[in-house]
């Protein structure tokens, strides 16, 4: 890319700036999304970097390059300096954004962003009516989330909804489009569940089945062309039956820097269960030292850490292997190929386990009950870990 | 295309975008909900004059101006065309 200022580190590396800076700012939420993409281990992570602390980690991170900022969570909004985060960002010359559940705002707080400098605002819901949606979220939330949608609108910023689709509300399609429609949302995300975490422990209930996901296509596709001058849809499926797994945070170390609660830096905001980091922390390290030095960062850069399959095949630019976390937990290494892409000797364990919790799913057979993200079960399942050790 | 630009009209950055110099990139870049497009040197020089205040025809003399008599009436014209369609900017009539 000309003009863009790359250097190559001791490693070897060439290392290009982390635009994206993900500020995870609490593991703390009111809901407990069973899909939720926060590590199962929640509870055993409660330390929370002051508001200096992601002054600095801002500042450096600008230095760096990161032009785009995401205040997530958790939920975000649980943090009191939110807005004087916000004013910071903007100072900086961040694009920021903010990635909420709508718990927590209100008018007055909508209106304090804005005039801190806030660019714009994504709200997800769980589902398209009040039922599922607090069932899903394990509180009453709807009615607030469609008022505070209405009100993003009002005071004028870019409004992005986000629901996160999997088997309890993709049959539901139309209905979340026209909520959206009807929302005169400008960018609509609908994310099938990725499973790490904890969709990960209640996969069986929320991996859709092939028909279902066509069905949900289909209408998507509809809405894509119907509204194509008025809101951009973005349908990502589930690539459990695509046969070749995403290019994964778009390459690790390459664009992406997330800073988790307790002042972690993860390349993905799953990597901290790999064996083998060192997790490297800003209250021991410069945002430089960690993106240009740490092994962590280092460990996927590039291609060189590829085994077979991958390491000959012609198309490990296009995916990059896949995803280091998906290839850890179903093949126990996180140096093999992702187990989504045909070519990998895992691919048809998974075949057979997604035929399974198909099965069951056809049968209406629940092996196991579904698990919200909530303190206790974290606690319950920390508790577990130290028992069987 | 159905809504050419004529030179008169006033173009200004769409509220939905954000322009802005990026010292890493070495570029103008133009930022929205989660994404980035890092602009071209010519696209960035064009965009920059977009103040709310300057009319196409405006743009058109101050950019021949700096490059030296250049005719860049067709060129900057159907940047402005693009960056419209791809609601960067607004043009009034
Ligand atoms: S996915 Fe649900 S539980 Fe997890 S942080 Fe978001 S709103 Fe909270
Ligand atoms: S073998 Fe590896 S590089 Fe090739 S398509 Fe599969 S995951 Fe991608």
């Amino acid at each position: 890319m000309a003009g863009l200022k790359q250097q190559v580190n001791q490693a070897g590396h060439t290392v290009t700036p982390p635009l994206w800076l993900l500020a995870e700012l609490t593991y703390k939420c009111p809901l407990q999304c069973p899909y939720c993409s926060n590590p199962v281990e929640i509870a055993a992570h409660k330390n929370e970097l002051s508001t200096d602390d992601w002054i600095r980690v801002m500042r450096e991170a600008r230095k760096m390059g990161s032009a785009q900022i995401g205040f997530s969570g958790g939920e975000p909004l649980i943090r009191q300096d939110l807005e004087e985060l916000i004013a910071e960002a903007r100072q900086l010359g961040f694009y920021s954004n903010l990635i909420t559940s709508g718990v927590g705002m209100d008018e007055a707080r909508i209106k304090a962003f804005k005039k801190a400098g806030l660019d714009h605002i994504q709200i997800s819901f769980q589902a398209s009516n009040e039922e599922l949606n607090n069932f899903l979220g394990g509180t009453k939330t709807f009615e607030h989330k469609l008022e505070m949608a209405r009100l993003v609108k009002k005071y004028e910023y870019p409004m992005v909804l986000n629901i996160v689709i999997h088997r309890q509300n993709i049959d539901q399609m139309t209905d979340i489009l026209d909520m959206v429609v009807s929302l005169d949302a400008d960018y609509v995300e609908l994310a099938s569940t990725q499973y790490y975490g904890w969709s990960l422990h209640n996969i069986d209930q929320l991996l859709p089945t092939r028909d279902q996901l066509e069905r949900a296509e289909k209408i998507a596709h509809e809405y894509q062309d119907r509204y194509k001058d008025k809101m951009k849809i973005i349908y990502v499926v589930p690539d459990y039956f695509e046969g070749r797994p995403k290019k994964c945070m778009n390459g690790w170390g390459n664009i992406f820097l997330t800073i988790a609660p307790d002042g972690v830096a993860l390349p993905c905001h799953s990597a901290r269960q790999l064996p083998g980091m060192d997790l490297p922390s800003v209250n021991d390290f410069s945002i430089e030292q960690i993106w240009n030095g740490s092994n962590d960062f280092n460990k996927f850069r590039g291609m060189d850490w590829m085994k077979e399959p991958c390491r000959s095949c012609d198309e490990k630019e296009v995916d990059l292997g896949g995803c280091r976390c998906q290839a850890y937990m179903m093949t126990g290494d996180a140096t093999n190929t992702d187990p989504i892409c045909t070519k990998s000797s895992e691919h048809q364990a998974l075949l057979d386990d997604v035929a399974r919790i198909e099965t069951n799913a056809l049968n209406h057979v629940e092996e196991k009950p579904l698990i919200f993200r909530n303190m206790k079960n974290s606690k319950k399942h920390l508790d577990s870990l130290t028992k069987s050790e | 295309m159905s809504d050419v630009i004529s030179l008169e009209s006033i173009p200004t950055i769409s509220p939905m975008f954000r322009l802005q110099w990026e010292e890493v990139q070495d570029a103008f870049v133009i930022l929205y909900p989660e994404g980035m497009v890092k602009l071209s040197q010519s696209a960035g020089e064009t965009l920059k004059r977009v103040d709310g205040a300057a009319s196409v025809g405006d743009i058109i003399n101050d950019l021949e101006a700096q490059f030296e008599g250049a005719d860049l009436k067709d060129d900057v014209l159907q940047l402005l065309e693009v960056s419209k369609e791809n609601g960067w900017i607004k043009t009034t009539s």
